[in-house]
């Protein structure tokens, strides 16, 4: 089925140029497995293509499909890859390498090893220059302080000559765009750009990627993330399963979706106008019933009282990652702790979970001391405290199926099952309370997909039947409709159980849809804290402001 | 053809995260410090190598004076105290222990390892000039197996599948021969059939290029063998996605961007290999009629000369210490990561 008819350009000024890229049923397949089903596209001069997908969509492999990387055992054929009047689809190795860097740069996700952590800055973006032939070593090296200077990184002398793991990951994301328009390339294809860094971060290199299209760049945008897609997109195509779903331009398909499936994606993303409300459909058919709240202000069940965590570093050199913090979570509240990386919300959240010992400051359990007495005295109550972590495969035994792994836990509550029947039932029970089923206890964590991971490791979380969770960054590693669904089984299970959330997270949306109050962190210390809606309204502090600022809205587009 | 972008400054901190930071020292005195620590822990090996070696020598069970007595006359029989004094005296049995111990652990810092029982000459002379011949085809060797190795990881790894497991093959055989089968074929072939290396090579140079292969293709095949597992994982790695898509060729993405990931590995199992090669060296030795450190064992241990043996094991042990220096200097210089993977 080629779906290339749904995608007719839409009437936008930008027509008049002649398209740079032109791709016309597209298909790729690994063995019998088409990933990319017949999609077309075009990209024109000075305008962005975001193509949004979630996991498996083909949003990745098309990217690579565009430099002729698509990878081992893949078939490709099209009717049309045009990229300005040369046709991709006959050219050689040779001609694929003189596109690749010199026509075509092509933008990876930074996770630390998308720049070579053995070579120099320098080296690693002055690379295309040398491959394509441009200049000496002597005026190579001066382009490329031009270049690091132009991508916004600071001393760029000084940073070509150190190594990409020296550099935060802003900054190597920079290095990576500086390499990739070295040549100044007519398209630019950015897999993923942004993933993986902090909001205020994300924003610059969202506004670099935008100057370069000022100047007349094309830009190829791959995202999963429709609010950063809002930013930067001129026109905007919604792959699900190996085909475009939707086309069209940026505000229509962001406002005025045409497809189910982009509405439920739109739906899905928490924000201050979801609150309250469910972000997926009801599987059950049950209608969005309004949220109950037994918040019970007189009642703190846990206290942080002045926190501060000191590390030393393998240089001998304090560093001071908690800094004076102190809150209380009351019963059946949602506490959520907001900050980019390196703010000290996972050591709080460690702290809090007396995983971590705070160089001073204590934590008090239901009013108890819990923080300060020993190991031993606390494992008896530990039982009342949960945790869930952003990738829960690496805190499961994966020899154990899930049944195990449930029973295990029951093991440490407070009514510790008698038998092994007993046990079954209730991890039946609880596999059904997160949204799977009896079918799932034989299953090995391995054969889970992300989201059905993240149930189990709530259901192991709630086993033991405690009064808090620590949720951190739970939602982090999956897809928007993923999130949507494990966020929405959350509240489910506070309105059920009353249980209260410690709930980090570096996302501001989904902070502000989950919580009833936050804490916001900056270098250990905490800035700003309130209820959620006064905070988000009204931030007091330059941070918070700066940070909200930041944040993509779909609104922008 | 500049580009010039209004960018506000990065809210991150460059160095890290984290608050109270005073400047980290610079990377080349970290390096020089490292070092610095690194010959200390190499002296403090030598010295307990030499310690337990000495002890050693008291372990042998029997009088040590009579045990010389006996095996410089050749007879089995038990001799009187005054005839045993002139020797307790020369060779200082008539000190006390821990005078014994610090003057052969001095000894061991001059050059000086005692006397061997059997050919009255200082352990220093009889191992020494008998290292060289050894430290050649055991350095030669090392070359050699990590040429083999790069080489045939460099055209097998990743490429067509029978190419690739071919070159695997190759690497799970070599790695499992013994030498002294490996030497035994080679002898046969090229010296006994083909004449082209002479049979009893002794220290020249054309007698000393089988001793050397014998010894390299089965390290060469273990090497390669991990090289070839670390090069599969770098090759699949974002970094060399990033260099695809500049324009790099397969060549270049593999001699510029993984070979240095690649060899780490193993350039750590080479100090380690040196010395098993040394200690290993007397089978090949024996085989191709070389003399060496491994021959001297060999003759010193039937012979029950101990401060012999105990020379040869300590030169063993300070070539295996300093090979272990240059391979974390070399290591250092791949890889100039903080510490390196752990």
């Amino acid at each position: 089925m080629t779906t290339s008819t749904a995608i007719e350009p839409g009437p936008e000024t930008l027509d008049a140029r002649p398209a740079l890229l032109t791709v016309e049923n597209l298909r790729v397949s690994f063995g019998d497995a088409e990933v990319v089903k017949g999609i077309s596209f075009t990209a024109r001069p000075g305008g962005c293509l975001a193509i949004v997908g979630e996991t498996g969509s083909g949003k990745s492999v098309t990217a690579r499909t565009l430099v002729g990387l698509t990878g081992r055992g893949s078939h490709v054929s099209a009717d049309r890859i045009d990229l300005a009047g040369v046709d991709l689809r006959r050219a050689s190795g040779r001609e694929w390498r003189s596109i690749r860097g010199r026509e075509v740069g092509f933008v990876l996700q930074d996770a630390l090893v998308s720049l070579d952590q053995l070579r120099r800055v320098g080296d690693e973006v002055a690379e295309p220059l040398r491959l394509h032939g441009w200049g000496n070593r002597r005026s190579r090296a001066e382009r490329v302080v031009e270049l690091l200077d132009a991508v916004g990184v600071p001393e760029p002398e000084v940073k070509a000559r150190q190594r990409p793991y020296e550099l935060s990951g802003g900054l190597r994301q920079r290095a990576l765009i500086a390499s990739a328009i070295a040549l100044d390339p007519k398209l630019v294809v950015a897999d993923e750009p942004t993933t993986a860094l902090d909001v205020t971060v994300q924003a610059q290199v969202l506004d670099l990627l935008a100057a370069s299209k000022e100047r007349g760049t094309s830009i190829i945008l791959i995202s999963h993330d429709l609010s950063v897609v809002a930013r930067l997109a001129d026109q905007v195509a919604v792959m699900r399963a190996g085909e475009i779903v939707e086309f069209g331009s940026a505000h229509q398909v962001l406002h005025d979706p045409k497809h189910a499936y982009t509405q439920a994606l739109l739906d899905a993303i928490p924000s201050e106008h979801t609150r309250g409300t469910r972000l997926a459909p009801p599987a059950d058919g049950v209608s969005d019933v309004p949220r109950v709240r037994k918040i019970d202000r007189d009642r703190p069940v846990l206290r942080a009282r002045n926190l501060v965590k000191v590390f030393q570093g393998p240089d001998k050199i304090d560093r001071t990652v908690v800094n004076d913090v102190s809150f209380d979570l009351f019963a059946g509240e949602t506490l959520g702790i907001v900050g980019e990386s390196g703010s000290g919300k996972t050591t709080t959240a460690r702290i809090a979970l007396a995983l971590t010992e705070a160089t001073s400051g204590d934590v008090l359990l239901h009013e108890k001391p819990w923080s300060s007495i020993s190991a031993a005295a606390r494992r008896t109550v530990r039982k009342q405290i949960g945790v869930i972590y952003q990738d829960p495969l690496s805190s499961f035994d994966p020899r154990w199926p899930v049944g195990r792994i449930l029973a295990d836990s029951l093991r440490t509550g407070s009514r510790p099952p008698s038998s092994k029947t007993e046990a079954q039932e209730r991890a039946v029970r609880l596999l059904e309370q997160v949204g799977l089923t009896r079918e799932h206890l034989t299953t090995a964590p391995l054969r889970l997909s992300g989201g059905q991971r993240q149930r189990v490791a709530i259901a192991r979380a709630l086993a033991p039947e405690p009064g808090i969770i620590v949720c951190d960054e739970p939602v982090s590693a999956l897809d928007v409709s993923v999130q949507a669904q494990v966020l929405d089984l959350l509240t489910d299970l506070q309105d059920e159980l009353g249980v209260s959330y410690l709930f980090i997270s570096h996302d501001l949306g989904v902070i502000h849809h989950m919580s009833d109050r936050i804490l916001v962190m900056k270098d250990g210390r905490l800035v700003e804290q309130g209820d959620a809606e006064a905070v988000f309204a009204a931030p007091a502090h330059p941070y918070t402001q700066r940070l909200l600022t930041a944040l993509p809205r779909l609104a922008q587009a | 053809m500049t580009i010039l972008v209004e960018v506000p400054e990065p809210a991150v901190d460059p160095a890290g995260s984290g608050v109270d930071q005073r400047p980290a020292a610079r990377p080349g005195v970290r390096l020089a410090r490292r070092i610095v620590w690194k010959v200390a822990g190499a002296v403090a090996v030598v010295i307990a190598a030499a310690s337990v070696t000495f002890f050693a020598q008291l372990a042998v069970p029997g009088d040590r004076a009579t045990i010389l007595l006996n095996i410089q006359t050749g007879q089995h029989q038990h001799y009187t105290a005054a005839q045993l004094a002139p020797v307790r005296k020369e060779f200082g049995f008539d000190n006390p222990l821990v005078a014994q111990w610090l003057r052969y652990i001095g000894g061991v810092f001059h050059g000086d390892l005692g006397t061997s029982y059997t050919q009255h000459r200082p352990v220093t002379q009889v191992v020494g000039g008998q290292l060289g011949p050894s430290l050649i085809i055991t350095v030669g060797a090392l070359v050699v197996a990590w040429i083999l190795a790069i080489g045939i990881t460099l055209l097998t790894v990743k490429r067509r599948p029978v190419v690739s497991a071919l070159g695997s093959l190759w690497e799970t055989f070599t790695a499992c021969l013994p030498q002294y089968w490996v030497g035994i074929i080679l002898l046969v072939i090229f010296s006994v059939d083909l004449h082209w290396f002479p049979v009893i090579g002794g220290t020249s140079v054309k007698g000393t290029v089988l001793p050397i292969v014998t010894m390299a293709i089965p390290l060469a095949g273990f090497l390669g063998q991990v090289t070839r597992d670390e090069f599969e994982k770098v090759l699949d790695q974002p970094f060399v996605t990033t260099a695809r898509t500049r324009g790099q060729s397969d060549t270049g993405v593999r001699l510029r961007h993984a070979l240095r990931h690649a060899v780490l590995p193993a350039i750590t199992l080479s100090g380690w290999a040196l010395g098993a090669l040394l200690s290993g060296a007397v089978i090949v030795e024996n085989i191709f009629g070389r003399p060496g450190i491994g021959q001297v064992l060999v003759t010193a241990v039937s012979t029950r000369d101990v401060p012999t043996v105990s020379g040869v094991v300590l030169a063993v042990a300070i070539v295996y210490v300093i090979a272990n220096l240059l391979v974390d200097l070399a290591y250092a210089l791949v890889d100039p990561r903080l510490g390196g993977p752990a």
